[in-house]
């Protein structure tokens, strides 16, 4: 089997037998899997809201695995996208309340953009000096920086900016807001859909060039191939680790804007929903690669909203168990289709 | 006398690599049996094949005149074989008693440990062998020599009768090797078969009966050590006959490119690996290092190629045409004119997983003339691997796609040479192992385009395992002993003995040893 099929099998054949061992499940818990089934393609690609829901969640998704896949290039596991994804939301929301009203639109929106992708790539680097100066694996870095963020975001929005009564801050002034699709073209009519899903594809076509078509992605890939090898051949490692999780948090941050400046238009308690651990989910069945997170990312999308809609006839857990399974079986598979090349 | 392990014919091999061809060997009872050999001999795969760690790819083995065919370590115990790793299996945490009986408790899972029984066991085994020891103290807190003779005892207890040391004497003291001498002599003279594996001479003269030399995955001699000498053995075990020889024409070197004067390396620990290191290098010569390995070698190629290991105190100067090569890093090295091609290509000089396109590119990335955009130019990269695929003789028809693990030795050795020699401006070359690891065939390219590069005006540094390389190639020789150039020889000297072959191998064997 050449190389490039089983690329494409084996992401397939984990998605369909996670279906099938999804369909046994439902099966067992007393509900008609196909009833189910049916009823999640209606409310997600079904309907213009449902559809625009779905691209909504694909969005945030595409960036939080993004800031996975990067520093995976590396062979580092950035597990902070939530919390990068967390202070970025938090840095928009605060931005956009306190821009003047006057401001034209471009502008106030590329300010809170900026501050987003500053405050998730500040997050982020401080992991990567943390391993590069004194040696702490980014692991429990990052995963430190998540309780962190969540205390500082906490702490900010109930002591000090949530509105009294409230579990949010004052919205963002109105020319800070990415405009929906439905105002713009009536597409996707009411659904949360916003422009930041194009931003969001042309980001992951971007990084694919960062990763495979230019001399610093060669050379980033060859520290995380091959430690060794790129200190002989003279490349700095210590700074390709700081500017792929510099770049990795940078895009979680452009995450947080899609939820704040596209739908929410604030920061409120709770409101990343850990999307940012989807997110490893979704680089991980992509392969890291940016081009198939932008399917992955989809498929996480319509589980995810999926899950919601048919809450009624059965519990969300149902999905999580789906979600999960997917996960353990593409790893396994995956394993699986190295072995398989290597005989 | 009574054979303990036979092998007839052995071979493994991984993938298309021999790391062990042909190998037939006969070992008494009784006897301390040392293989001897350079790294990448092939002395760690055969022994792992007798400890049932690798199951050999053709060929028999034989224990005590019974054919057996491991497949797991625990099998080698069962039929009486121990081995001491180079690196101790203890748990720092735990007893010396609890060390020696883990895996062997003799009682049932969840059945009392006889800890009291064991431990009078331990006792007679340790007074029988000279191998005091307190049963009760924690392994992590007894010194190197110490866990040695756990280990020891641990063989013991599991009545080996057939002990495998891997270089037992790499970390112990001069004394505690002393010690370590006297406990092998008495296990040999309680009838326990030794196999001793080590590169240093002076022990095998010291304490073996038997000797044999592995080079390149074969046994290339078995003799008793009571007729051997170190010159012998050093000869045997870097010497090689290479098939066919190249052509050196005669040298006319220019100016001095590489001066290193007084050159010292002590490792973080205080361990000194050079001392007072200098030579001189000119344009258009090859100053070849001879030397059994472990002598200097890859920490005089750390300096010079700026990744000596943090900690490490280097004192002297190594010049580049008056600059110093000190304290700069490797890409400013490189930028300065010089190129290295690192012994272990695989880990150092490649990325196996790159096609040989993006090979053919490495390290040489930063050059301006292969850029376009933030990306490189495609054109000129295509035509500069052609150029290098016909250059080279490599076989590979589409350097774009192919990737370099599916390259022979030989080829992926040509990659990094084609593009190590090209290099522009280049006035040094750093040229370690070069046909290590490579067939024959690919050798005579290899040379030859060394020789070229010479001729051109390069000055280039060899370092090889291989004697008959060194001399081949070399304009003059310094031999490399304890971390100094013991002795050298002039170009004149290097000229009038190139063609004497063994005369000439024997009288530098005398050198580095």
């Amino acid at each position: 089997m050449n190389r490039k099929s089983t690329r494409l099998l084996i992401p397939l054949l984990s998605i369909l037998s996670a279906l099938v061992v999804s369909t046994l499940i439902i099966f067992m818990a007393g509900r008609d899997p196909l009833m189910i089934f049916l009823k999640m393609f209606h409310a997600t690609f079904g309907s213009a809201y449902g559809s625009g829901q779905v691209l909504f969640r694909m969005t945030t998704l595409i960036f939080v695995a993004l800031a996975v896949a990067l520093p995976f290039q590396v062979r580092l596991f950035n597990i902070g996208a939530e919390g990068q994804l967390l202070l970025g939301a938090f840095a928009a929301a605060m931005t956009g309340a306190m821009l003047p009203a006057w401001l034209p639109s471009l502008a106030s929106i590329t300010l809170c953009i900026i501050s987003a992708m500053a405050a998730g790539a500040g997050w982020a680097l401080l992991a990567a000096v943390l391993k590069v100066r004194f040696g702490v694996n980014e692991v429990i870095g990052t995963i430190m920086l998540n309780f962190i963020a969540q205390g500082i975001t906490g702490y900010f929005l109930t002591w000090h900016f949530a509105i009294p009564s409230t579990v949010h801050t004052a919205p963002i002034t109105d020319a800070a807001v990415i405009p929906a699709f439905g105002t713009l073209t009536g597409w996707f009519a009411n659904s949360p859909a916003n422009l930041s899903t194009i931003l969001a594809i042309g980001i992951a076509l971007l990084f694919r060039m960062l990763i495979f078509s230019s001399r610093f992605g060669y050379e980033m890939r060859a520290v995380g191939l091959q430690p060794d090898a790129a200190r002989y051949g003279g490349i700095k490692a210590g700074m390709h680790t700081l500017t792929a999780m510099g770049l990795g948090g940078a895009a979680a941050g452009l995450g947080a804007a899609n939820i704040v400046l596209g739908y929410r238009h604030s920061f409120e308690a709770g409101m990343t929903g850990g999307v940012g651990f989807t997110g490893i989910a979704v680089a991980l069945l992509a392969g890291a690669h940016p081009l198939w997170i932008l399917l992955s990312a989809l498929f996480f999308g319509v589980l995810e909203y999926g899950g919601l809609t048919v809450n009624a006839w059965i519990p969300k857990d149902i999905f999580m168990i789906i979600e999960a399974l997917t996960i353990l079986l593409v790893i396994t598979f995956s394993a699986l289709g190295r072995r398989l090349q290597q005989e | 006398m009574a054979v303990a392990i036979r092998l007839s014919a052995l071979s493994k091999k991984f993938g298309r690599f021999s790391a062990n061809r042909n190998i037939s060997l006969l070992v008494e009872k009784g006897t301390i049996h040392a293989l001897v050999g350079e790294n990448g001999a092939g002395k760690s795969t055969l022994t792992k094949i007798i400890y049932g760690m690798h199951r050999p790819t053709s060929g028999e083995m034989f224990i005590d005149g019974k054919g057996v065919s491991f497949s797991s370590p625990r099998e080698a115990i069962h039929s009486g074989i121990g081995m001491v790793h180079q690196h101790f299996m203890l748990i720092p945490e735990l007893t010396v008693t609890e060390n020696i009986i883990l895996g062997n408790e003799h009682c049932g899972l969840f059945q009392r440990i006889l800890l009291k029984k064991s431990k009078a066991l331990i006792l007679n085994d340790a007074e029988a062998y000279g191998l005091a020891l307190d049963p009760d103290a924690l392994v992590g807190s007894l010194s190197i020599g110490e866990q040695q003779r756990v280990e020891i005892l641990k063989l013991l207890f599991r009545r080996a009768a057939i002990m495998i040391f891997d270089e037992p004497t790499a970390v112990l003291t001069p004394l505690e090797t002393e010690r370590f001498f006297a406990t092998l002599r008495s296990l040999r003279d309680r009838g326990k078969t030794i196999i001793l594996i080590t590169h240093k001479l002076d022990e095998v003269l010291a304490v073996a009966d038997m000797v044999s030399v592995m080079r390149r995955g074969e046994i290339v001699g078995t003799i008793p050590v009571a007729l051997a000498t170190k010159g012998e053995l050093a000869r045997m075990m870097v010497g090689r006959n290479l098939l066919m020889r190249v052509t050196n024409p005669p040298a006319s070197p220019g100016e001095t490119i590489l001066s290193i004067n007084r050159l010292g390396f002590r490792t973080k620990k205080g361990v000194e690996r050079l001392h007072d290191l200098s030579l001189l290098i000119r344009a258009g010569e090859i100053y070849g290092i001879a030397g059994v390995e472990g002598n200097g070698q890859s920490e005089l190629l750390q300096i010079l190629w700026g990744l000596a290991p943090e900690g490490a105190i280097i004192s002297g100067e190594a010049l580049l045409k008056g600059s110093s090569l000190i304290g700069r890093s490797p890409a400013e090295i490189a930028d300065m004119g010089v190129s290295h091609i690192p012994e272990d290509r695989l880990r150092h000089a490649v990325i196996s997983n790159y096609t040989v396109s993006e090979n053919l590119l490495f390290g040489r990335h930063r050059e301006r003339f292969f850029h376009q955009g933030i990306g490189f130019n495609t054109h000129r990269l295509n035509r500069y691997a052609k150029e290098m695929i016909a250059d080279y003789a490599l076989s590979c028809s589409s350097p774009n796609r192919q990737s370099l693990r599916a390259l022979s030795g030989g080829n992926q050795q040509k990659v990094v040479l084609a593009r190590e020699l090209s290099r522009p401006a280049v006035s040094l070359l750093l040229l370690a192992q070069p046909t290590r690891g490579v067939d024959i065939g690919a050798i005579e390219t290899i040379h030859k385009k060394i020789i070229e590069a010479r001729a051109s005006g390069m000055a280039i540094l060899l370092l090889s395992s291989e004697l008959e390389e060194i001399i081949a190639l070399s304009t003059r020789i310094g031999c490399l002993y304890k971390g100094s150039i013991r002795h050298e020889f002039s170009l004149e000297e290097v000229e009038l003995k190139r063609d004497s072959g063994h005369e000439f191998q024997k009288e530098i064997g005398i050198h580095i040893t």
